[in-house]
């Protein structure tokens, strides 16, 4: 369990106070609240993120798992401040070390990015420039906030290949990108976002373009690099592997929406929402039987321009028939805590979840598991949890 | 691991009831690397695809995996005859048509079909689907142009498409479609064999199974044989029983699926299994052990002699680079590319390939040997296979008739 604050937008109507945490307890370094997005378009407005709400502490790794157009970028790029104010709208508020975000002026916010927040992008090839050598680009950005010289700027540009495991840095740093793999340029990337020792780390999808022993390589680098710098980090995903991994925290985003937050290990063991189950099992794992089928999501996902009313799963919910009523089509679930203790938060309405996914879901996806996940259940939740 | 007795299972397992719908052998593809300026001589040959042999069995898949730049999906092309293999021999239902011209080929198209990766660039977004799905059946005249339109309705209802969908325009689709509707093309002449080309890493996690399980439907219903072309190595466990890992080239280690992802023998394969993340281990709490491999894959265009892997693995000795270990077979449906080739953690100390190649320790050719070179390029498994257990007290090569 981790020890920061959830927070429930809706559920509980987050006071200002509410983000300040448990009394006595420092703030969070990232606290977004009720964070909204809206891009006019020639179609109608996008939805393209709806109240959301987390904190992050420093040293601590929040994982935004969603598929595309979930939202899960477009509400990183926010606390970026990269979304173009006259092509959208953003209400809530992004609070990075107390400080305001949403609404910041430019200039302001240049100071800030790439110094104390900066970001890793999913393509390394179309987020360098390919006519700058790699280290006149990571020079650049630490020069973008510290007063040094050239030849300084250069220095530190060679340290912080050799530091993220680019061989012979020195020789390697007046490289083009193109002169560069994958890997070596997704590194290269690190290296210019960790430049200003951030104390915030974005990560979009930093290792979806590689391969798996690149990314098996990359993931070991972002953790160590972690620990040295303790840094908050936030990994986007589509990859629950990675986000097992990688992440304290795991956020699941669906349609623009929080759908289901809590600790790592606890949302793997025992999601609470149908559609983290449908992401559970829709992916073949390197153990499973072969011999099963995969469980697909029916349907695509939601469109952001006119979302489903009701819960926006709902026309893909396997399990909606068991809620009473048409709530699920009518009414919009809020962000509340589930069976399993306040930090575990989940937008459904089925009301006991738990149950339905240790008996219906669980022995089709993993039979192996539902054992552990039982007797885990048992032992786990300890009373003042509840 | 025990196999008392190894011949008499063999014999009942590597099946003389294979009957392989396609059978590559040594097949080669060198792309020029020509030099800037007027006059463009070839200055270097990338060696995309370098001597690999392999069978697929009718009505089965075979899976292809490897990272980017490994040659995977250059060997598909070679045997949809996109590209023209620079040797060897590709033979479909026994007949070799690795260079059968442009006329030769044609009712050939019809038998050997393709998905590709990408739904976005693989349909002609000023065609409708209709138009994009019947061109193949009016190309190869296999129904009257009358009929074109409600085979079209047909394909489509099978792909799980609306088959009043026909007169809409790629861009109506989402991704998810849209491969359906590249799958239902490829399905259009009713093809014996599917190269499919990452066919589902394009698509969002929730849409993959979907597309997953209509090719398996597809393949059970149609009897269709695959080529699974991916990097996602869990997918490719699911979809096929039979897989072959490549490396800058080479085929490394190939086998069905159950001994390549519990028992894998070559050390590239078990490097890249540990390195998946996995889901549910991490949930319970346990982990595996990762294998880290250093550095990156090396130049297609000058790999490293003998062994292509052995600058990045923890067991490489001086063998390892004077000689290039070959595909050894190793068990009744397992064959390996390892001097080295064991179990994790328990590979031997002493090279099994020496007796094959006829070479001492150190690779120096020993005089009078015989290398039986010529069979280990052969296609498929044969009946005996070197024993790893006796292995270790001689190399010994089990009597027996070959073929």
């Amino acid at each position: 369990m981790t020890d920061s604050t959830f927070l429930t937008s809706e559920g509980t109507e987050s006071s200002p106070n509410a983000a300040q945490g448990v009394p006595g307890a420092a703030a969070p370094y990232l606290v977004v609240e009720d964070l909204t997005v809206r891009f006019p378009t020639a179609d109608g407005l996008v939805q393209a993120v709806t109240d959301l709400s987390y904190t992050l502490e420093q040293g601590k790794t929040l994982g935004i798992v969603g598929e595309s157009g979930s939202g899960k970028s477009v509400a990183s790029m926010a606390i970026m401040g990269l979304h173009d104010v006259k092509r959208s709208r953003m209400t809530g508020s992004i609070r990075v070390d107390g400080r305001e975000i949403v609404g910041l002026p430019n200039n302001r916010l240049q100071e800030m990015r790439g110094g104390e927040v900066s970001m890793i992008f999913q393509d390394p090839l179309s987020a360098l420039h390919p006519f700058y050598s790699i280290g006149a680009q990571i020079s650049e950005a630490y020069r973008a906030h510290s007063k040094v010289s050239r030849s300084k700027a250069k220095a530190k540009a060679i340290e912080m290949l050799d530091r993220v495991g680019i061989p012979q840095a020195r020789n390697r740093v007046d490289d083009y990108p193109h002169q560069f793999s994958g890997g070596m340029r997704q590194r290269a990337m690190i290296a210019m976002a960790l430049v200003n020792d951030p104390k915030l780390l974005i990560a979009d999808e930093p290792t979806t373009a590689l391969d798996v022993t690149v990314q098996a390589q990359i993931l070991d680098l972002l953790q160590e690099l972690q620990r040295d710098f303790n840094s908050a980090v936030i990994i986007i995903t589509h990859d629950l592997g990675v986000v097992a991994e990688m992440a304290d925290e795991v956020l699941v985003m669906y349609g623009g929406r929080a759908v289901e937050h809590g600790p790592t290990r606890e949302l793997l063991t025992h999601p609470e929402m149908p559609y983290t189950w449908g992401l559970l099992s829709s992916v073949p794992d390197v153990t499973a039987d072969t011999s099963a089928r995969l469980i697909p999501i029916p349907g695509n996902p939601p469109s952001l321009l006119n979302p489903p009313e009701g819960c926006s799963f709902h026309p893909r919910c396997l399990h909606r028939d068991k809620v009473p009523g048409d709530l699920c089509r009518t009414e919009l679930p809020l962000l509340i805590e589930g069976n399993r203790g306040p930090n575990h938060l989940k937008r459904c309405h089925l009301a006991n979840p738990d149950m339905i996914y240790e008996s219906e879901v669980l022995p089709e996806i993993a039979p192996d598991l539902v054992e552990f996940v039982r007797t885990d259940a048992a032992t786990d939740v300890s009373p003042e949890d509840r | 691991m025990t196999q008392p007795d190894v011949a008499s299972v063999s014999a009942t397992n590597a099946g003389n009831n294979r009957s392989p719908i396609l059978e590559v052998t040594n097949v080669r593809k060198y792309f020029p690397v020509k030099s800037s300026g007027l006059i463009r001589r070839t200055i270097g040959q990338v060696q995309a695809v370098d001597g690999i042999s392999f069978e697929v069995q009718r009505g089965q898949a075979l899976g292809l995996v490897g990272e980017s730049g490994c040659g995977k999906s250059t060997t598909g092309r070679l045997i949809t005859r996109l590209l023209d293999p620079t040797s060897g021999s590709i033979k479909f239902e026994g007949n070799e048509i690795s260079h059968l011209s442009t006329k030769k080929m044609l009712p050939l198209r019809k038998e050997i079909q393709m998905i590709f990766q990408d739904p976005y660039s693989s349909l002609n977004p000023r065609h409708t689907v209709g138009s994009i799905v019947g061109t193949p059946l009016r190309v190869h005249k296999v129904v009257p142009d009358k009929k074109v339109l409600d085979r079209v309705r047909e394909l489509l209802e099978v792909v799980g498409l609306n088959p009043e969908h026909y007169n809409r325009y790629p861009s109506e689709f989402s991704g998810g479609q849209r491969q359906r509707i590249g799958i239902a093309r490829a399905l259009a002449l009713q093809p014996k064999l599917l190269v499919a080309d990452e066919p589902v890493s394009a698509l969002d996690v929730s849409i993959q199974a979907q597309v997953v399980n209509l090719l398996q439907d597809l393949q059970k219903e149609f009897n269709i044989a695959f080529l699974f072309i991916a990097h996602d190595l869990a997918v490719v466990r699911h979809f096929c029983p039979e897989v072959a890992v490549m490396y800058l080239g080479k085929i490394v280690e190939i086998a069905d699926r159950e001994t390549l992802y519990s028992r894998p023998h070559h050390p590239y394969t078990q490097a890249l299994l540990s390195a998946v993340p996995d889901v549910k281990q991490a949930a319970i709490g346990g982990r595996r052990e990762r294998i880290r491999l250093e550095g990156d894959v090396p130049s297609p265009v000058n790999p490293p002699s003998g062994c292509r892997f052995r600058t990045r693995c923890w067991m490489a000795k001086d063998i390892c680079a004077k000689q290039e270990p070959p595909l050894l077979q190793i068990g009744p449906t397992h064959k390996v590319a390892c001097h080295f080739a064991g179990v994790y953690g328990a590979m031997p100390t002493s090279p099994i390939t020496l007796d094959a190649l006829g070479v001492d320790e150190h690779g120096t050719p020993v005089a009078g040997a015989t290398p039986s070179t010529e069979d280990l390029i052969k296609p498929g498994f044969s009946e005996t296979y070197t024993n790893l257990e006796s292995h270790k007290s001689s190399s010994d090569r089990l009597a027996g008739d070959n073929d």
